[in-house]
């Protein structure tokens, strides 16, 4: 009974964060903002799905495995990489390197940086350091 | 009780899914379109994983694993090609 409830709740909030992620993606009025939703509240509604289906499987069923763990790690390992790709290519793409807030130190954001003037900034720190 | 709650999970993904195919079709501009693509590939693993719920069975969970695996490669190749103009340098 008690797990029944548990499985009830996990499923009730994994489909709540889910509406609320796939929501957001069409309600938010920036691009940055709209990053926000998918990446951090449906992350969390497959995982809250992905518990529920452990719990299921391991109490109910009787047979337990690794594998909804495992889809959970890797999809809470992958979000952020996806995420700060987007991000990337959404600066790049609609953003010119001048019309960003300054950093407060003397480099550029770090997406922006070149080669050639990272190379040249760190041979200064390492003088520097020397 | 878990059958309503099933039901509601699955409602909720079925229009979860929806909105993710309204903003692939109607995206401001292509790093939605790519947010969107990543965000339909979550939400069809936790409805794989709700369905093996309804069904009793662990079966689809190696489905998922590969969908999860090849959402990501695709996502992050999406943004290479967007940012580079070349996937692999």
């Amino acid at each position: 009974m008690i797990i029944e409830i548990l499985v009830s709740v996990c499923l009730v909030i994994s489909g709540i964060f889910g509406l609320v992620g796939s929501f957001g993606l069409i309600k938010l009025p920036d691009p940055m903002m709209r990053l926000h939703a998918p990446t951090k509240a449906t992350t969390l509604g497959v995982g809250g799905a992905l518990v529920a289906s452990m719990l299921y499987m391991h109490f109910i069923n009787g047979n337990f495995s690794f594998h909804e763990l495992m889809i959970t790690l890797f999809l809470f390992l992958t979000a952020p990489v996806t995420g700060n790709f987007i991000a990337k290519t959404h600066l790049h793409l609609n953003h010119k390197a001048s019309d960003l807030p300054p950093t407060g130190t003397d480099r550029p954001w770090a997406t922006f940086e070149s080669d050639a003037m990272r190379e040249k900034i760190e041979a200064a720190e390492d003088a520097k350091a020397d | 009780m878990i059958e309503y709650a099933l039901l509601f999970a699955f409602s909720c993904y079925g229009l979860a899914l929806l909105m993710n195919i309204y903003r692939i079709i109607q995206a401001p501009g292509p790093g939605d379109r790519i947010l969107a693509l990543d965000t339909l590939v979550v939400n069809a693993i936790a409805l794989l994983a709700l369905f093996g719920i309804l069904e009793g069975t662990t079966v689809y969970f190696e489905a998922s694993m590969i969908i999860a695996m090849t959402g990501f490669i695709s996502t992050v190749s999406f943004t290479r090609f967007m940012l580079r103009g070349d996937i692999i340098e």
